[in-house]
């Protein structure tokens, strides 16, 4: 899959014009590029100084490469910055750490609204899937009814909870916790801790006196996927004060480019375990650094599309379609399966969400699944022969068929014309094709 | 720790920026590259953005003169950045008894619209109105619960259905309530939600819809709530939350920390949306009007705290 609008991409082309037909990147062009992985990387929100940073190293890596024949200048200088960029962003595992003697202490810590409780508690669902029993925490006696919204948290998922009362030490919760933890036999303790600034010292010093009377074998670290430059002091300060062990991204289900990864990785150098992917208690993913990569530069999820279509679409079948496709002789049934698989990928809708360039702005108007299923009960209701060979539809047979779906004579037409187009247009894209073939893009 | 730790900054950064200012007008530095890049860097990391940032300083290197120093170019620089923020525009005013004014606050999730929403509450309850607060959060858990612990801190009625109940019905109910109790102001509290969820975004029209039903012209004002901790982000949900319920203001939160929220210039300059107060701390009084003036000088004052870069 070549990637279709890619802004960096595209940039770097112009940024690069000039070089076509030379054989090596010399100074002034790799500065030329480096100013526009710069460029992308702030609008990404990726700190000042991490980009730069970032930029001059890639600059140096590029500087005297060969340009392979079959790439454009610009198109290897994505490769490398992409390539650097998730060997950055990388080194993480999802796994959360588990204590040679049970129950395992996970502490969660963050700014107010990072979203460290709704993620306390996609994190004791994870863990109650894999037959652990986690306990869960709330030690944040100062935002009015957070206890609370622990504890509905834990009914709904059916876990059991420990919530400090409002007002009260947190110090004192900590050590109540770890007492019903061991009464009750669990094995995880989640503690979820009060939102607090990181320059506020008295707050940040209570955190450290429950992190001492906690001994958690991990302390991680909740950050806002939307947050901007401020990213870094955040990052620095609780690392520095604290101490953590790794990182949670959160909202990654919106449409921010996620910046902040970068900068937190850069400062901290702990790995980013996952990613909260919604409101749901089960949207909660491993992190994947080679997509997170792809995000900040703006080339979409190329990658989660490709995974996701692997999920659903048999392997076999795919070859299958490949060749058939190839040598257009896609049929109406081919056609139907496609259709099913597209509905449990998840909608068309979704599909082209996470196809680069296609942000909701640019989406071709709004996609009509109800029309996809007029099209499927169409193609349901013809026989096996004629879904084979469509040709053999006539009069009588579409009155049929339309009849049979509940729908007209016009829809029936309509499907079968844009069959025989498609099927035009691939028998003239599978010639194109083998007279000349575009270079790969990674 | 106070709700004044922005504006003790600020006065430190007053006399730390006057005083350099002076400093520099004593020597009258030439303007070189260290200085541009110092300015570039600064604004950047205040979340003002690149591009804006990069037209802003590219006006002024055309605008100013030759052999401007160092204090020609900080003073226009600051001027640009009040001008582009504009003059700071009201909070609407209580309505009359019975005929409340309604508020709504909408916004992403975690920036803080449970906590504005309770100093709102309190500075007009300090101001002698009446004040009702609905609870059309009715998804995320305990979020009633939260508003109503508000409600009873700053002694505003409070109007509220079951979790998972309708919000467009819990607006409707709060503003009638509000009508029948004659009080003179309504503040409507909504989910978070994030811009792209397009049915969340289809639920809050109703709600605002729904509160026009129940009173001509309501909502009167509809504040969005930022964290000014969030960066290019914030004007995709300006944006895009306008687009579902016209924003007459911003509220800037999370101002106690070190993020100076400069993404508010391009919201005000692309989408005229004003920003009306400033979140600056925990307390209940810890909700201020916007000082342009002095938003731009807490947001320049690494620049002059460095003095124009190394010399």
């Amino acid at each position: 899959m070549s990637v279709l609008f890619d802004s960096l991409g595209e940039r770097l082309q112009a940024a690069l014009k000039r070089l076509r037909g030379r054989g090596k990147l010399s100074e002034a062009d790799i500065n030329a590029a480096m100013r526009e992985v710069r460029m992308a990387l702030l609008e990404a929100d990726v700190n000042y100084k991490v980009a730069r940073d970032f930029a001059s190293r890639i600059g140096e890596r590029a500087l005297g490469q060969e340009v392979l024949e079959s790439l454009t200048p610009a198109q290897q200088v994505v490769r490398i910055v992409h390539e650097e960029l998730t060997g950055l962003l990388g080194g993480a595992t999802a796994r959360l750490a588990v204590a040679s003697r049970p129950p395992t202490v996970i502490m969660l810590v963050g700014l107010q609204g990072a979203g460290k409780t709704t993620t306390c508690g996609k994190l004791a669902l994870r863990l109650r899937k894999e037959g652990r029993r986690p306990l869960l925490v709330g030690l944040d006696t100062q935002r009015p009814a957070a206890g609370l919204q622990l504890q509905r948290l834990a009914e709904s998922l059916g876990v059991s909870f420990y919530v400090a009362e409002a007002g009260s030490d947190p110090i004192a919760g900590v050590r109540q916790a770890l007492t019903e933890a061991a009464r009750l036999g669990c094995d995880y303790v989640l503690m979820d801790t009060a939102g607090r600034l990181h320059v506020d010292s008295a707050l940040m010093e209570q955190l450290v006196a429950a992190k001492r009377a906690a001994a958690p074998h991990e302390v991680l670290l909740v950050v806002d996927a939307m947050t901007g430059q401020d990213a870094v002091r955040v990052a620095e300060e609780f690392a520095d004060a604290v101490g953590i062990d790794g990182v949670i991204l959160t909202k990654l289900d919106g449409d921010t480019r996620g910046g902040a990864a970068l900068s937190v990785k850069a400062v901290t150098g702990k790995p980013i375990k996952f990613a909260g992917m919604g409101e749901k208690l089960e949207a909660l993913e491993p992190f994947h650094p080679e997509r997170m990569a792809s995000r900040i530069l703006g080339m979409g999820d190329v990658l989660t599309l490709i995974e996701r279509a692997e999920e659903t679409i048999d392997r076999k079948k795919a070859v299958e379609m490949e060749r058939k496709l190839r040598q257009a002789e896609f049929t109406l049934e081919d056609f139907l399966d496609q259709l099913k698989q597209v509905r449990q990928m998840g909608g068309l809708e979704q599909i082209l969400s996470m196809v680069p360039g296609m942000s909701r702005k640019n989406m071709p108007g709004n996609v009509d699944e109800s029309e996809l299923a007029r099209t499927e009960a169409i193609i349901n209701s013809m026989t096996a022969d004629e879904r084979r060979n469509p040709s053999i539809i006539d009069g009588s047979r579409r009155r049929r068929i339309a009849k049979g779906s509940g729908t007209t004579v016009q829809a029936v037409n309509r499907l079968l014309r844009s069959y025989s187009d498609a099927r035009r247009l691939l028998r003239q894209m599978t010639a194109r094709e083998k007279s000349s073939r575009p270079g790969p893009w990674f | 720790m106070g709700g004044s730790s922005l504006f003790s900054g600020l006065t430190r950064a007053r006399r730390g920026f006057w005083g350099r200012l002076a400093d520099l007008a004593k020597g009258r530095r030439p303007v070189d590259d260290q200085l541009w890049e110092l300015l570039e860097e600064t604004l950047v990391e205040s979340d003002v953005g690149v591009e804006l940032t990069l037209n802003l300083l590219g006006d002024l290197r055309r605008e100013l003169d030759r052999h401007a120093d160092q204090t020609q170019l900080f003073e226009l620089l600051r001027r640009r950045l009040v001008e582009l923020l504009g003059p700071a525009e009201p909070l609407v005013p209580a309505g009359r008894a019975g005929e409340p004014a309604v508020i709504a606050v909408v916004g992403v999730n975690g920036t803080g619209k449970t906590t504005s929403i309770g100093k709102l509450a309190h500075r007009y309850g300090r101001e002698g109105h009446r004040v009702i607060v609905g609870a059309a959060d009715t998804f995320r858990a305990a979020a009633i619960e939260q508003l109503e612990i508000w409600a009873k801190r700053t002694g505003a009625g409070f109007v509220a259905h079951q979790p998972g109940s309708d919000p467009a019905a819990v607006a409707f109910d709060a503003i009638s309530a509000a009508r029948a109790r004659g009080a003179n102001v309504v503040i409507l509290d909504t989910a978070g939600r994030l811009h792209t969820k397009k049915n969340l975004m289809e639920e809050l029209r109703k709600v605002i819809r729904v509160a026009g039903r129940a009173q001509e012209g309501a909502p009167h004002e509809t504040l969005l709530v930022l964290d000014a901790t969030t960066g290019a982000n914030a004007f995709e949900q300006a944006r895009q939350f306008g687009e579902a319920c016209p924003l007459t203001g911003v509220i800037l939160t999370k101002l106690d920390g070190t993020a100076r929220g400069g993404t508010v210039f391009r919201i005000r300059r692309e989408l005229s949306v004003p920003v009306k107060l400033l979140g600056t701390g925990e307390g209940l009084d810890d909700l201020v009007e916007l000082e342009p003036a002095a938003f731009v000088e807490a947001l320049l004052r690494p620049v002059a705290e460095t003095g124009g870069g190394p010399a």
